[in-house]
């Protein structure tokens, strides 16, 4: 029976959801909204960020820790990722479009198969003391590991919001999503800059793996669902907005909370793809589209 | 051109005469079992590439029309009883509605987009499938397949002379596309959409029309899928990696014209069945993904484009 202490519960856990999305999301919200990247990997890379936490975990580290190290080895990795895709693809000019998908898409599956070949089809999961523990606040039980996923999230989206609005670099970022001939005329190089915030979204993503794995456990094909999540998040903000990714996570978890309760689990793959769909057709531009 | 065309069509007879006369001879069982799956990604590669190859609409959902395709003969048979032609002709006429619904959905949506709009389509109605239960919902459906009529010794074998027929007539309607003004025409909305509105190209409609042949090619292709396995179940037949075999196949074999599609499927698909035989079936995902990025990086017109380079400068080495 529907009560509205169930839809109470849906609600807050919806938030807590909403912006655990929303970090997963902002790395492709800079590689895909403001660089114009098809990065379809990002998941993959989440995911790989994920394995990466796992690994550090068995010997002993926590999960957030190794999230946080992983970060520079993902720059570095996000760097090289972008050179080669502006090499091969975007330079070359000629039908980058449609190859640069393909590229994106072969690299999803060959981090999956190369996930499944070394870890195994099954799903793993990192231990520390708070997973498994619940905050009780009267009736209601809020999982410790979403609020630590919740609270990283929320810094991990101010951090970047203040990086991009504040700092040189930062805006030169914003500058090149925005003009990126007159930031030649300028004199600055606007493929090293991309080549930078690549480097960024592509760190952040690690600490974003690191809460996935928080958050529940994780098996090699989880990155096809957060295909639909992360871009569903990115499109609904407007591309390149970060408040918006925000609030975006917001109304996806929150949505996908309630369909969870009202209609059972079964149904909750398709309430992102299905929102997607819905903003795609109506408005491609998103809520705060630039 | 009209020597072409005779020889296409005899090269075509020449294919079915085989295929028939091989599913009568006492070849192996094996070799019919893979050489369906074979033949099936002739038929899904050939029909991505009429609006991935063609017009330059990347689709990710190669798996939703195929598994649209199957569940519609599920339902034929399961309600009507239907014979198998009748269920191919159904999950094409389904599926090519489902194509045009998305071209209608995704008309204003281009690149990535377009794209990311299919990806939602397959999860969406796999989700569907998955909780509807007069298919069987997640567990899927086991059937029961009817006897098998005259001349072939085994069903296995009859698919594969109906998965032959599938694929020559697949690849029939791809080259009439390319060769015609419809093909002309989705070649300039792949350079320039505006610029091809701007001359008078009815962009609209021609988009429309190549995701509803598409669509119902792949759906065609699915429909055998439940008689071929005697169970289908959601997971596997709307699974991704349907998605991405239909895209790297015209990628590697080459985009531009019709032949590139079978020559990527058929020499994607022996290796994924020979990989899948001696090694595992994980692997052969991996080559796909890792032939894939190979090809597009290094040689972005696959196959085709390689040998007509070979064939215009036969003094120069190739570089």
């Amino acid at each position: 029976m529907f009560s509205f202490d169930l839809l109470l519960d849906a609600v807050v856990f919806g938030i807590l959801l909403g912006c655990f999305y929303a970090a997963v999301s902002i790395g492709l919200s800079v590689a895909f909204g403001l660089l114009d990247v098809p990065h379809i990997a990002h998941p993959a890379f989440l995911v790989l960020g994920s394995y990466g936490t796992y690994l550090l975990g068995r010997h002993g580290w926590d999960p957030l820790v190794a999230g946080i190290t992983l970060m520079p080895l993902f720059f570095l990795v996000g760097v090289a990722v972008y050179r080669f895709y502006y090499e091969t693809f975007e330079r070359r000019g000629r039908d980058a479009g449609v190859r640069g998908l393909a590229f994106f898409f072969g690299v999803t599956f060959i981090i999956e198969v190369g996930l499944i070949l070394a870890f195994g089809v099954d799903q793993r999961m990192v231990e520390a003391n708070y997973i498994g523990k619940s905050l009780a606040i009267g009736d209601m039980r809020i999982p410790l590991r979403m609020l630590v996923a919740f609270a990283m999230a929320l810094a991990l989206t101010a951090g970047l919001t203040l990086y991009l609005a504040k700092t040189f670099t930062g805006r030169a970022i914003k500058a090149v999503a925005q003009d990126e001939s007159a930031l030649r005329l300028m004199g600055a190089n606007p493929v090293r800059i991309k080549q930078w915030a690549f480097g960024i979204a592509t760190a952040v993503t690690a600490l974003a793996g690191a809460m996935l794995i928080i958050v529940g456990p994780v098996e090699p094909s989880l990155d096809r669902v957060y295909i639909g999540r992360t871009f569903c998040v990115v499109v609904l903000a407007g591309l390149g907005s970060m408040t918006g990714t925000l609030i975006a996570g917001l109304i996806l978890g929150i949505s996908e909370s309630i369909v969870l309760t009202l209609a059972g689990a079964s149904w909750a793959p398709a309430v992102a793809f299905g929102l997607l769909l819905v903003v795609l057709g109506i408005r491609p531009q998103g809520l705060f589209g630039r | 051109m009209k020597a072409r065309g005779a020889a296409f069509w005899i090269g075509a007879a020449a294919a079915i005469a085989l295929a028939v006369a091989v599913s009568v001879s006492n070849a192996n069982e094996y070799f019919f079992f893979a050489g369906y799956v074979v033949l099936q990604f002739v038929v899904l590669a050939t029909a991505w590439n009429i609006l991935g190859g063609y017009a330059g609409y990347v689709n990710f959902g190669t798996g939703a029309f195929f598994g649209v395709g199957a569940y519609t003969a599920v339902v034929m048979f399961k309600a009507l009883g239907a014979p198998l032609p009748a269920q191919i002709l159904a999950a094409a006429a389904v599926s090519g509605l489902l194509g045009f619904g998305t071209g209608l959905l995704t008309l204003r949506l281009r690149g990535i987009f377009f794209s990311i709009a299919t990806v939602a389509v397959a999860i969406i109605l796999q989700t569907l499938i998955l909780n509807w239960r007069y298919v069987g919902g997640a567990t899927g459906v086991q059937l029961l397949r009817p006897p098998v009529s005259a001349p072939f010794e085994s069903y296995t074998r009859m698919l594969f002379v109906g998965m032959t027929l599938l694929a020559v007539g697949a690849v029939a309607i791809a080259r009439y596309i390319e060769t015609s003004w419809i093909g002309r025409g989705l070649r300039a909305i792949r350079d320039s959409e505006e610029a091809a509105e701007c001359s008078g190209v009815p962009t609209l409609k021609l988009k429309l029309f190549a995701c509803t042949v598409s669509g119902a090619l792949m759906g065609a292709a699915g429909a055998p899928l439940p008689m071929y396995q005697s169970f289908v179940e959601p997971e596997s037949s709307f699974n991704l990696t349907y998605s991405v075999a239909a895209l790297a196949m015209p990628m590697i074999g080459g985009t531009a014209h019709w032949l590139g599609p079978v020559i990527g499927a058929i020499l994607l698909g022996t290796i994924q069945q020979v990989v899948t035989v001696t090694i595992s079936s994980e692997l052969n995902v991996l080559v796909v993904g890792v032939l894939l990025v190979l090809f597009v990086v290094a040689a972005p017109e696959g196959i085709v484009g390689l040998a007509r380079k070979l064939r215009r400068s036969p003094a120069r080495a190739p570089t």
